[in-house]
């Protein structure tokens, strides 16, 4: 039963230039399922039923792939995903008390979305911010240094439509589905946005100034 | 070479195992090595026929290479053996030992104690394991991870995913034995599980092996689910009666009844496996239609309960000095073939004889006798082949373990495979085979390849001819593999119209002569006799009166069969009630499989034994019956039990004199004659269908695959149609209606399962293969 | 006092910095040139001599990583790099490629002139797509100017780059596991041999190596062998990324030639956060054992750090004060390895899901010291006898902590639950929530 029919030719037509980038057809599933992300928003049974037509793969063998990383979601999340990072570090920093009190003011728990599907909420490993820490990601984006009321803020301005900017970013937070995009190996042209570098990855070259390095 | 060459011709290494010395081909894994000293390390992902894992870290052992010990213990699993190595198990070794409890008290922690409810029990390596490796009483105080149990991963396999130790064998070998990865590793950490896609089930041929090799209860076949103890069972050495592959196997009976079937371990055929329809389909041993006395036709029209005297003399009175045709069948024992034979001509006086309960032809039965027995391919030429290639032939429909032999090749080394298929299936698809359209586009063979010729190739005019002209001219090992396990004990029985036991042509003078003074007979009947079609064409037209039918199901033959078995004198050897019992004159039972001893032969030709599982006061094999049948008649055969017909045929052992030469026949170009029939359909059995045997197990059924009509994407924009439509198949005769399929196949050809539900191509369209019109319905 | 040596991060103030025009400002490229000019082995001996070793934190010397790869056999070889980046504490890569990916870039084209790769990845974590967009950019653009694709700066060496993005699996930052996900499969490591030198990537040779390694390579070649031994110890040579994390005044990145101690990094980042003191830290991320206010003169080395007991890892410098709970610290470490654990191999699988639950029960203050030996054991039965060094990451903090914190632990049983506020922990707790 062909279930590709369900993607339109344009979308089967990207699978194929994913596929394309690899020797081997079977190391295109990643991002293959990244791109089924950006669409449906989840690993949708259309998605795993495609990808494994397109690589002449066991439905269960896509499935394998699918169930063993955290990025990939077998049920939908929110427009705007936040993931608060209460690994060691970020949680004794403040990541544990961020969580609490951003379940509190929603109403929902790792791994939950409200009900107008707007937000959802993931307790997240280290994401290689540590010196920003504590850490919350939105979508993938980074928001560094976050307190309870600054996390409380943020959710008050995705809810109103007006969502802040990461801080090493776009200048505009991207949706869950644009952002799975991106990670799919589709450019949306937005790398030259954003700093740099953060002040704290700056902290050592500064003083190296100021000790007279070049 | 005796194995002893076999060894010093091979590179071997020498180590020392808990203080043993130990010299083994070098590769051997350290594990394998210490079973030969009779040390056994525990191990639950291990084995032998599958790929190392090290993943469950149970086989741990401390090991030092030339004074250097390794800092942390290894895995015995994973390591080869190398000279100078020192290896110390949980026999002499703290550390090893510690280790490898320590692994068992964490594969317990979320493991319930299922053990009072789960199947394995008795027979459970983790249980045995547990006793023997582990600590007596577990640490363990937290929360155990637990799921819904049991799901069917396929109507005929259960998984209890708590009860998991994930060894991943059941993955491992679904993929790389079977190539059907239809269960695969789910999820991560603790939570890891085996699953399935679910509107993909675990629907493989060779699911149920993944049960037997589960070292927990994880997998359990529904048939079998909470029937019975290991300790209950009696186990018995048997051949399978389902197909030609030859496996080993063992069957369990409690009481009298059959429970479960195993395989056994014969590294030249099956190695460890089975189908699973090898494994499962034996209900019909127990189903109601079992036929258990005597049955006469009275004068009423109805069949009636008989003593055996009565239903004897019956019998003999309808065949005494009338002509009569013996119609064998494809499942008979060697020795009840046998029987069949002798009986035919001592009882009987004639050549009339067949077992071919299917389609057949003449240029076939020439190949049998001139041919066939010349052929001395086996399996291990499949595995040294450099070329292997499939006429007429499915094998994972019609020989499973043929399939895995091949596939096994094709994964290590990219084994070439060809096939003369006109529609790619799973397996040839799996075999990554080449399709062609006929012989004349084969070339490159030599004496290394194989080349396999099925059964269907009778149903081509000069595809016999064409795969020994190829096998001949290039010198290729040939093998012709029938779909039904008594076949090849059949023809060396001389159950077919132009041989005589031990492959003895009947036209041969010295041959007959051989087999009249074995027999203690004066003459033998000198012409070939008819073949089953000619049989019941003569039944039919009354040129012969009288017919003997053992284990026939007409409707494999042709649409007409069992109409030509009405009007004329049937006595028919069944174990069930059939379509043949129900118009016989005489029903004389015998006795199933696993009631009697005997032997199969092979598609290679050779024999393997099995003994009686069951006994049963009532039923005795068809060489018993048939010999006190023929004493009935006047004419004895002496064939009184199975051992003594097995003594006999030893005896006579095979004919090494002149075979008649194979005349080859030409093909002939098939027009249409009527141009609204515009297409050609062709179809071939799947391993589970509609088969007799196969009745009574429901789970089994389950998995079949469901029959879908194939055809091109072509065709189907012509006629309309959608893989979401149905289409109406018409012949002259009749029509079935299927779901469409669009597959890579010719535009003219239309391909359906010969014999499963909706789909049974002889009696509802009269042939096998042949002209066609489809419409959307 | 040792100076900094600012090199990877030397203009990550610019506002450009990550742009190939930026990059070339500074002689981006010029080291690629002239590796050009060189044959491939003359590279390989170059980065051997140098010293380098692998930044990923197995600190394995590079050339001879790259002098593995059999030359003239005639199949594809692949160089991978390592972005996996996870290891917690650890955050030097991220930075890198978001502010100096070119560097990586260019650091990529030598390696693969060097053994022979003619189609190169580079595995990046799934979870910063805002470094992604950085890193394919400047892929882009090094297309764009001849530096990738056919015939680079007319050389005849032709390189394919193909960036691919993770989906979330710390286990994937293994090399042989982040084969096996690059390959399509499940992240789970594999059996080793064969190693991936001889069958790596879609079982070709195949080279891994981490992110900050191969960016280090330019500089290498730009300004030679001596001027990047004459940074470092003996052992460990060059120049280095230290990331410096937790209740410290100014947390952030330092790149220092190997050999600093954490006392000289805290004295330019202005110490421990005002009234506090350092409790404890981790040198090279949560999988290595930690160190006390008594290894503060530890030389930050492979060779200093193992000395004293430890490993340097990826230099991931976590700082925790006197408000911190030690048995906190190490119940959310392990949690994050429970959830991580690939599932493949027991102790891992089973042993963390026992260790948490163990943890957390003595976080709660349930238990007697009997149970703290009973954690040890386990850790015993864990350590070394699993498939990876997963296992053995998470069983560190723990064998660890109980050799310095034992008190602890059994000040929370008599305490019936955690002595300490965890508010007082926070960042916000003295800034305002």
């Amino acid at each position: 039963m062909s279930t590709t029919m369900n993607f339109s030719d344009e979308q089967l037509a990207v699978m194929d230039t994913i596929i394309a980038r690899y020797p081997k057809s079977r190391s295109a599933i990643m991002p293959l399922l990244h791109y089924v992300q950006s669409i449906d928003g989840y690993v949708t049974e259309r998605g795993i039923e495609a990808i494994a037509a397109k690589l002449n793969l066991a439905t269960a063998e896509v499935t394998a792939v699918s169930t063993f990383y955290t990025q990939y979601k077998s049920e939908p999340v929110g427009e705007y995903h936040v993931g608060i990072c209460t690994n060691t570090l970020c949680a004794i920093m403040g990541g544990d008390a961020i969580y609490e009190s951003v379940c509190d003011k929603l109403g929902i728990k790792n791994h939950e979305t409200t009900a107008d599907g707007k937000i959802s909420l993931e307790r997240i490993e280290c994401n290689a911010a540590c010196d920003y820490a504590p850490v919350v990601m939105v979508n993938w984006e980074f928001f560094d240094n976050q307190t309870p009321s600054s996390v409380n803020d943020l959710v008050d301005q995705v809810r109103s439509g007006n969502p802040p900017a990461p801080t090493r970013g776009p200048s505009k937070l991207p949706t869950w589905k644009e952002n799975s995009a991106v990670l799919a190996g589709l450019s949306d042209g937005l790398a030259d946005q954003g700093v740099s570098a953060g002040d704290p990855s700056l902290l050592g070259l500064r003083i190296a100034h100021e000790q007279g390095q070049k | 070479m005796t194995p002893e060459q076999a060894l010093t011709s091979v590179e071997t290494v020498t180590a020392v195992i808990d203080g043993v010395e130990v010299t083994v081909p070098k590769g051997t894994l350290i594990i394998r090595a210490a079973e030969q000293i009779g040390v056994a390390i525990p191990r639950f992902c291990d084995h032998p026929l599958l790929s190392p894992a090290g993943a469950c870290r149970q086989c741990l052992v401390d090991v030092e290479i030339n004074g250097r010990a390794f800092p942390k213990p290894q895995a015995s699993c994973t390591m080869p053996v190398e000279n100078g190595m020192v290896v110390k198990t949980q026999n002499t070794s703290p550390v090893a030992a510690k280790a490898q409890a320590g692994i068992m008290e964490f594969l317990l922690i979320n493991h319930p104690l299922d053990c009072p409810v789960c199947d394995k029990g008795g027979e459970c390596p983790l249980q045995n394991q547990a006793m023997s490796t582990g600590r007596p009483e577990s640490r363990y105080e937290g929360e155990k991870r637990t799921y819904e149990k049991p799901i069917n991963i396929s109507s005929q396999v259960l998984l209890d995913r708590e009860r998991c130790v994930l060894c991943a064998r059941c993955t491992r070998f679904s993929e790389e034995i079977a190539g059907d990865p239809f269960i695969t590793l789910n999820e991560r950490g603790a939570l890891q599980q085996v699953g399935i896609y679910e509107k993909d089930p675990f629907e493989s041929y060779y699911s149920g092996n993944t049960v037997q090799i589960c070292p927990v209860g994880a997998l359990t076949g529904a048939s079998y689910r909470f029937r019975a103890r290991p300790f209950d069972l009696v186990s018995v050495n048997s051949a399978c009666e389902h197909c030609a592959s030859g496996c080993d196997l063992r069957t369990d009976i409690r009481r009298g009844k059959t429970l479960r079937r195993l395989a056994g371990d014969d590294a030249e055929v099956n190695q460890e496996w089975n189908c699973d329809k090898g494994r499962w389909a034996f209900k019909y041993l127990t189903t109601r239609e079992r036929v258990k006395v005597p049955m006469v036709r009275g004068a009423d029209g109805e069949l009636h309960e008989a003593s055996w005297p009565e239903a004897l003399e019956a019998a003999a009175a309808g065949l005494k000095d009338k002509r009569v045709g013996v119609l064998a069948g494809g499942r008979l024992t060697a020795e009840d073939a046998y029987g069949y034979s002798k009986f035919a001509r001592v009882a009987l006086g004639t050549n009339d004889i067949d077992f071919r309960s299917r389609p057949h032809s003449d240029e076939e039965r020439d190949f049998l006798a001139s041919v066939l027995p010349t052929l001395t391919t086996t399996y291990l030429d499949i595995d040294s082949a450099d070329h292997l290639v499939l006429l007429s032939f499915e094998p994972e429909e019609e020989s499973p373990m043929v399939f895995l032999r091949a596939y096994r090749q094709v994964r290590k080394r990219g084994l070439k495979v060809t096939s003369d298929a006109p529609i790619a299936s799973r397996s040839s698809k799996k075999l990554v085979a080449t399709l062609v359209a006929g012989t004349s586009s084969i070339s490159g063979l030599t004496s290394q390849s194989v080349i396999l010729l099925g059964e269907r190739a009778a149903e081509t005019p000069g595809a016999i001819s064409e795969a020994v002209k190829l096998a001949q001219s290039s010198g290729a090992k040939l093998a012709w593999i029938p779909r039904r396990a008594g076949e090849r004990g059949a023809i060396a029985a001389g159950a077919i119209g132009n041989l005589l036991p031990g492959h003895r042509p009947v036209d041969n003078v010295e041959a007959r002569v051989d087999i009249q003074s074995a027999w203690g007979v004066d003459s033998l009947p000198t012409a070939p006799g008819k073949s089953t079609s000619e049989i019941l064409s003569s039944l039919a037209s009354g040129s012969l009166d009288a017919v003997l039918v053992g284990g026939v199901d007409p409707m494999d033959i042709s649409a007409d069969a069992l109409g030509q078995l009405l009007n004329t004198f049937v006595v028919s050897l069944e174990i069930s009630h059939s379509s043949v019992t129900a118009i016989a004159d005489v029903v004389l039972p015998v006795a199933a499989v696993v009631e009697k001893s005997g032997s199969f032969h092979d598609w290679r030709g050779i024999a393997r034994e099995f003994d009686k599982g069951v006994d049963d006061a009532e039923l005795r094999s068809d060489v018993r019956i048939l010999s006190m049948l023929a004493d009935q008649l006047g004419a004895p055969i002496n064939l009184p039990t199975v051992t003594a017909t097995a003594k006999e045929i030893a005896a006579l052992g095979s004919w090494d004199g002149a075979r008649p030469a194979f005349t080859a026949v030409a093909g002939n170009v098939s027009t249409v004659t009527n141009s609204d029939f515009d297409m050609k359909l062709v179809s071939w059995r799947l391993l589970l269908d509609l088969g007799t045997l196969q009745l009574g197990e429901a789970n089994l059924a389950g998995t079949a695959k469901q029959a879908r009509a194939h055809i091109s994407a072509q065709t189907a924009a012509k006629l309309g149609v959608t893989e979401a439509d149905h289409v109406v198949i018409n012949s002259e005769r009749g029509a079935i209606e299927l779901p469409v399929s669009i597959r890579e196949i010719a535009d003219d050809l239309v391909w359906v399962p010969r014999n499963s539900a909706d789909s049974q191509v002889i009696p509802s369209l009269g042939f096998t293969s042949g002209a066609v019109k489809v419409a959307k319905r | 006092m040792s100076k900094l040596s600012p090199v990877l991060s030397a203009h990550w103030d610019e506002a450009d910095s990550f742009t190939i025009a930026g990059y070339k400002r500074h002689g981006g490229y010029n080291a690629l040139a002239k590796a050009l000019k060189s044959t491939p082995d003359e590279v390989i001996a170059l980065i051997k001599e140098s010293g380098l070793r692998g930044r990923g934190g197995a600190g394995f010397p590079t050339g001879n990583k790259w002098s593995f790869i059999p030359q003239g056999d005639n199949k594809a070889h692949y160089l991978v790099v390592n972005a996996d980046e996870s290891e917690p504490g650890t955050c030097k890569d991220m930075p890198l490629l978001m502010a100096n990916p070119h560097s990586l870039i260019e650091g990529i084209i030598i390696g693969s002139y060097a053994i022979r790769a003619n189609h190169s990845f580079i595995y990046i974590r799934g979870e910063v797509v805002h470094v992604y967009r950085r890193v394919q950019k400047a892929i882009e653009d090094a297309y764009a100017a001849g530096l990738l694709g056919k015939n680079i700066l007319g050389s005849g060496f032709d390189l394919e780059l193909t960036l691919h993005a993770g989906a979330g699996a710390y286990i994937c930052g293994e090399e042989t596991a982040l084969l096996d996900s690059l390959e399509g499969f499940r992240g789970q490591p594999r059996l080793r041999p064969p190693f991936p030198a001889i069958a790596g990537l879609y079982a070709m040779p195949t080279v891994v190596n981490n992110v900050e390694s191969i960016a280090s390579v330019p500089a290498i070649i730009e300004h030679g062998v001596e001027w990047f031994q004459a940074m470092g110890t003996e052992k460990s040579k060059g120049f280095t990324l230290y990331s410096l994390s937790g209740h410290v005044a100014n947390p952030g990145q330092f790149e220092a030639p190997l050999g600093i101690t954490l006392r000289e990094i805290l004295e330019m980042a202005g110490g421990i956060r005002a009234g506090h003191q350092l409790k404890f830290w981790t040198p090279g991320g949560s999988s290595t054992p930690m160190f006390t206010a008594e290894h503060l003169d530890v030389p930050l080395d492979y060779e200093g750090v193992s000395a004293a007991g430890s490993m340097l890892g990826t230099k991931a410098l976590q700082i925790f004060d006197e408000t911190t709970c030690v048995v906190r610290a190490v119940l959310r470490w392990v949690e994050f390895y429970k959830h991580e654990s690939c599932g493949k191999c027991t102790p891992c699988r089973e042993g963390t899901w026992w260790l948490v639950q163990m943890l957390r029960d003595l976080e709660a203050g349930k238990g007697t010291e009997a149970d703290l030996e009973k954690l040890l054991d386990l850790c015993d039965n864990i350590a070394g006898r699993s498939f990876c060094a997963l296992a053995d990451g998470a069983v560190s903090p723990i064998i660890s902590s109980l050799k310095y914190f034992r008190a602890e632990y059994i000040e929370h049983q008599t305490n019936g639950g955690c002595p300490f506020d965890p508010i007082a922990s926070t960042l916000f707790e003295t800034a305002g929530a």
